[in-house]
């Protein structure tokens, strides 16, 4: 049977830690060459997984880059690097002494899509955190402001501005997912999110199945690490207000930060990387936090919150600063509350 | 005549990689090795709140992200002269444990053997059933392979969240506590993984491939287990002769592995053929052919800095890491030799480290430290803590000492106001991919290279081999 032509793929890094294609190896049932297979997705390239290394890879590049081959979707994992000085020369490719964001620039052109692959890409991310000496920036974001390496306006041969697959690391299936939509050619702008991100995703909140959400409804919150309550009061934890499903779609099989027993910080949202204060204690006026759940009013949060802490069962009290359950449910002493 | 090559990027080597080679027409003459991406993450620590080291440090390095957080978590434990609990000391073995054998397996299958795959071995008798087997995406183990390495990380589910990048290691000890019936699965999750390397790698049991004591033991096994993966390296190993390519300095050195009332794979230093202690005070940095600089002597890390220059001196971001002025190389093999198992002893006695005996000692360990991973689930206590308080001082320095998959990773930090005012730094392949120091001497990588045969087709692939027989991890090398 002749198959439909594949989805031709480059993938390169730049001011990154290689976390997001390391997470995508992670990918289960199927493994990753498996679904790429099956989603009819070819990797003309990847630096992790190719057999081509030095000439043999530029000179596809250099095929890509004049247009003599075709490229469907390039995805770029890891900061843009401007620096020093707007020169590029933080990262020079390897072979060729050329700015890696001169490369990036040249391939974007050329490609139908282009894909920011993790929060780096995206908007800078970890690389542009503290004074970002080395001018690193995302694709098409500079934190959370529009334009980077191009323009805000800037659309891809295939009429897509940059989609930027954010997280620190990316999900494996959130990558998987993006890629065999725009092979199936499926993944239309209104899919995108303001800030270009895949609803796939970011339609949900990291809040949503948290293992912890009895905890959160009663206020009952952890007050170090370990402890089984929400993290949201204490603990720095964003999971209300960050945008991924990162609790309805497991982790390496099962779980998740906050399964982990740690706060979310967000990393699917741009300027993740400088939360303005240390990132697992939470910031507070006058005893609220600053930052509250998505679409909740704070007279409505405080009051509900109020509420809540007034009727939270002595079980939920006790295990929220316990590191194992004490006290199972119905087993709630009678007039101990 | 002598020609100048540039080589890269080379792949497969977790990040850029560039390798300028000085050669005649049979022989490269001299290496210098460039690491190309500058990030730095000393400067974005600056300043910090010491416990932000914990976000910022794994995402270092995708591959070594728990060594990151490790050597991270025990630095500020150092600070705040912090006990860790029992249970999170077991806990951070096992994730640790869960990163370094997944990678080793992603290197041996991923990384290093597609090279053997390749056109430039076409006509080699055994090409055709190395290929079918390991070439890149599409040999027949990649798929059992991934599969492997995925289960194999649920682990890091059970006991950190996720992989990588988590938050769950502390200085006090981890903060995802088990239940019993948690307990149960992380056993059965290492059985699992323990099932594949006895069926798929070795075709033997764990505890016959720990107790090999020597090369021509090495030697008979591989006769009787041709057909298995590791076999069928031993053979080319054999056939290629990979015990010549790639001798390094055969200076050594391990922080030593795994905290297990003491390491679990013992530290120290092999200098002359012989164990000596390590004092990480001789560790110092040295700029001279780095595109970094601060200071122009070499410093140790706590009194060292990281800052970018125009890039007019030296040729390359990586600095040069020296234990008492001497290269050392750092990794499986360092930690089995320094260890003192029986069968990488008489390999290095033999050929000292090379490209064949950095693969059986990374092989070896998978099978080794299995078996510490069955006991310290086994040892975990459900219901007593996994994390002790911690308090942190303003002023103050820590230490964080850890071995990641491939090697001796190093986190100094000195706190001063509740700030981190400096942050320093050295990672495996900081030391075995390091430039020349201002003695002119070679990093380890550097002098591997130097006298390889690249008079034939095949010089570039066995220059390829000679780089990733280190397992390199270009990310956390400069960061």
């Amino acid at each position: 049977m002749k198959r439909r032509s594949s989805f031709r793929v480059l993938w390169l890094q730049s001011g990154g830690c290689g976390g997001c294609s390391m997470s995508l190896l992670n990918a289960e049932q199927p493994d990753l060459y498996n679904a790429l297979d099956t989603l009819d997705i070819e990797l003309l390239w990847h630096p992790s997984f190719s057999e081509n290394s030095g000439d043999e890879f530029l000179g596809l590049l250099a095929r890509l880059e004049s247009g003599t081959e075709a490229l469907d979707a390039l995805c770029l994992e890891g900061s843009v690097m401007r620096g020093p000085n707007g020169s590029g020369r933080f990262h020079l490719l390897a072979g060729t002494g050329r700015p890696m964001m001169s490369v990036i620039a040249a391939l974007a052109e050329r490609a139908r899509y282009t894909l920011a692959i993790g929060s780096c890409a995206a908007f800078g991310g970890i690389t542009a955190a503290g004074g970002n000496i080395v001018e690193a920036c995302g694709l098409q974001y500079e934190g959370d402001h529009p334009g980077g390496l191009l323009d805000a306006d800037w659309r891809s041969c295939g009429g897509l501005p940059v989609i930027n697959v954010a997280g620190c690391p990316t999900h494996p299936g959130w990558v998987i997912d993006t890629l065999g939509q725009l092979a199936a050619g499926r993944l239309t702008p209104e899919r995108l999110d303001t800030l270009n991100r895949p609803r796939d995703y970011t339609d949900h909140l990291v809040h949503h199945g948290c293992p912890r959400n009895e905890y959160y409804e009663y206020k009952a919150s952890a007050e170090q690490p370990s402890d089984l309550g929400c993290m949201m009061e204490n603990l720095g934890c964003l999971g209300t207000q960050a945008r991924a499903d990162c609790n309805i779609r497991p982790w390496n099989g099962s779980s998740s930060c906050l399964s982990g027993g740690y706060a979310c910080i967000n990393c699917t949202a741009p300027g993740f990387e400088e939360p303005g204060h240390p990132f697992t204690h939470t910031p507070k006026i006058a005893g609220i936090p600053i930052g509250l759940p998505t679409d909740m009013p704070k007279a409505w949060f405080v009051a509900l919150a109020s509420l809540s802490k007034a009727a939270t069962p002595r079980r939920l009290k006790v295990n929220a600063v316990s590191d194992h359950i004490q006290v199972a449910p119905g087993h709630e002493p009678e007039g101990e509350r | 005549m002598s020609t100048r090559r540039i080589l890269g990027p080379i792949n497969r080597v977790e990040g850029d990689l560039e390798v300028r080679l000085e050669a005649d027409e049979r022989r490269v003459l001299s290496a210098q090795v460039n690491s190309p991406l500058f990030r730095g993450f000393e400067q974005i620590l600056h300043g910090k709140h010491p416990n932000d080291a914990l976000v910022y440090t794994p995402r270092i390095c995708g591959i070594c992200s728990v060594s990151q957080s490790v050597a991270a978590a025990r630095a500020l434990a150092d600070l705040g002269s912090v006990e860790t609990a029992e249970n999170g000391r077991l806990a951070t073995n096992l994730i640790l444990a869960a990163e370094n054998l997944a990678d080793h397996l992603t290197h041996f299958y991923l990384f290093f053997m597609p090279d053997f795959a390749r056109e430039v071995y076409a006509s080699e008798p055994w090409h055709e059933q190395i290929a079918a087997r390991f070439k890149a995406q599409t040999g027949s183990a990649h798929p059992e392979v991934l599969r492997a390495r995925a289960e194999l990380l649920h682990l890091t589910a059970m006991l950190a969240g996720k992989w990588p990048h988590s938050l769950a290691l502390q200085p006090g000890g981890t903060t995802c506590p088990v239940e019993p019936h948690h307990q149960t699965r992380i056993r059965l999750v290492i059985r699992a993984f323990r099932d594949f390397l006895e069926r798929t790698l070795f075709g033997d049991n764990l505890e016959q491939i720990i107790a090999l004591d020597s090369g021509e033991v090495l030697k008979a096994w591989a006769t009787e287990h041709a057909s298995t993966d590791f076999g069928r390296f031993l053979q080319l190993a054999d056939t290629l002769d990979l015990s010549s390519l790639g001798r390094g300095h055969d200076c050594f050195l391990s922080y030593g592995a795994y905290d297990d009332e003491g390491p679990a794979f013992a530290d120290g230093v092999w200098h002359h053929e012989q164990y000596g202690e390590l004092n990480q005070s001789d560790i110092t940095e040295d700029l001279s052919h780095s595109w970094t600089g601060g200071h122009p002597e070499p410093r140790h890390p706590f009194e060292g800095s990281t800052i970018p220059t125009d890039m007019r001196e030296g040729y390359s971001w990586c600095k040069a890491p020296r234990l008492n002025g001497t290269p050392m190389e750092v990794g499986a093999l360092a930690r089995q030799l320094i260890d003192g198992h029986p069968l990488v002893r008489a390999l290095v006695s033999e050929s000292g480290g090379n490209v064949r005996n950095r693969v059986i000692a990374r092989l070896l360990e998978l099978a080794r430290v299995v078996s510490l991973m069955e006991d310290w689930a086994a040892r975990l206590r459900p219901g007593d803590p996994f994390c002790t308080t911690t308090g942190l001082p303003p002023e103050g320095e820590g230490m964080g000492l850890v071995e990641a998959a491939r090697g001796s990773l190093g986190h100094w930090l000195r706190v001063h106001k509740g700030r981190i005012l400096n942050y320093q730094i050295i990672a495996p392949t900081t030391w075995n991919f390091s430039p020349r120091d201002a003695l002119e001497a070679p990093g380890p990588l550097e002098q591997a290279l130097a006298g390889t045969d690249v008079g034939d087709a095949r010089g570039e692939v066995r220059i390829q081999h000679i780089i990733r027989s280190f397992d390199p991890c270009m990310v956390c090398t400069v960061h």
